[in-house]
């Protein structure tokens, strides 16, 4: 499988080293050519191309017609756009990403027909926020691009959710208890379910009903637990 | 010359977009300027009746700051090729403004948007256009690349 890699940094550097050795054939596109005779020493493995990756003719030198993949990664959002659709559009490659540097044009990128889009700025910020927020989360895990998450939260004595039936919960259309785990075992729950303490919820939602979730759950909108020495701030969201 | 646009956001101050702002004034249109650098408005001079809004062009919040969704035309006209791709497409697809004028150094990246109701100002091919005419001899058949 080919794949072009377009930008610059330890991004691509770490990319390139990690897509060879699974053997993937690579080629990096980079204006800078102090940074490709870098790359070429220091991959020796794949293909370097100097040039402006968002020109049709330095994609051509690069093989974009017989590539499979096409990732574009330079700091500069336009570019990215740029390379991602004249990949897509005018030369069919199979499978394009772009990386987004301002999460707000995810929506621009996908109304421009760039399907998958990485927004690493949102993917770093929503992890660190939810994981300083809320101590009892224990796995939090992305899925379909952040459509849908799956956390793991662990019940603690006093919440009012604990000695409820799942039934009698409150939870928002949106979020489903998908397991509970009690002393090792699995529990598939229904309606009439119980929760009991330190018994572990594995929760599946949409992003937008999370605080409902926790209020839910834990009686407040962020799971600030008493074990907090001091109360953490409502953060921005 | 009568014509039915009214309000025009132009996209980079530089010296095409300062000149096209004092021009538009003078046909008394509403106009925004966009730029990401301030001192480029330095390049309106007092024959400039518009607004100026230093910001980055291809972000969602300064074009909505500039109303685009009551825009009539759209012209982006920065340095660089792809935010100015990226512009019209967003002025066009997101916001159908009614005329969408984007300003290409090199228009074999235009061909992205071939399919929609984009207009491209190549100024090489303008110019290769004009030296045709001067010593009457067709130059045009080549795309210069």
């Amino acid at each position: 499988m080919n794949i072009i890699i377009v930008g610059g940094g330890m991004k691509v550097h770490f990319l390139a080293k990690s897509l060879i050795s699974k053997g993937y054939s690579i080629t990096i596109i980079n204006e800078d050519p102090e940074y490709c005779k870098l790359l070429s020493r220091k991959h020796k493995a794949a293909n370097v191309v100097l040039g402006d990756g968002s020109r049709p003719q330095i994609l051509e030198d690069a093989g974009v017609e017989c590539t499979n993949a096409v990732i574009a990664v330079t700091p500069h959002d336009p570019d990215n756009l740029v390379i991602c659709q004249l990949a897509s559009k005018r030369y069919g490659v199979p499978k394009v990403f772009g990386i987004v540097n301002d999460p707000n044009n995810i929506s621009v990128f996908k109304s421009l027909g760039v399907e998958t889009i990485i927004s690493t700025a949102d993917i770093i910020s929503s992890l660190i926020e939810q994981r300083v927020l809320t101590d009892e989360i224990i796995d939090l895990v992305p899925i379909e691009g952040g459509k849908v998450a799956l956390m793991e939260i662990e019940m603690h004595p006093e919440y009012p959710a604990v000695g409820k039936a799942m039934m009698e919960l409150g939870f928002p259309e949106g979020a489903i208890v998908g397991v509970i785990m009690r002393n090792g075992d699995v529990i598939i729950p229904f309606g009439k379910t119980r929760i009991q303490e330190k018994d572990r919820l594995v929760i599946l939602y949409v992003p937008g009903v999370q605080t409902e979730v926790f209020e839910a759950l834990s009686g407040s909108k962020n799971l600030n637990h008493k074990k907090n020495a001091q109360p953490v701030k409502e953060g921005k969201r | 010359m009568k014509n039915g646009y009214n309000y025009f956001i132009l996209v980079g101050c530089g010296d095409l977009g300062s000149h096209l702002a004092k021009a538009l004034s003078r046909h008394r249109k509403s106009i925004v300027i966009i730029d990401k650098n301030e001192a480029a408005f330095n390049k309106l001079t007092a024959d400039f009746s518009g607004f100026a809004i230093e910001g980055d062009g291809v972000e969602e919040d300064v074009l909505l700051e500039a109303e685009i969704n009551r825009a009539d035309v759209v012209i982006a006209v920065t340095g660089d090729d792809n935010t100015n791709i990226m512009i019209a497409q967003i002025a066009k697809v997101i916001y159908n403004v009614p005329k969408v004028v984007a300003r290409l150094y090199e228009p074999s990246r235009g061909l992205i948007y071939e399919d929609l109701d984009i207009e491209t100002i190549c100024p090489t091919v303008l110019s290769m256009s004009e030296f045709s005419d001067m010593i009457a001899l067709d130059l045009r058949q080549e795309h210069p690349q």
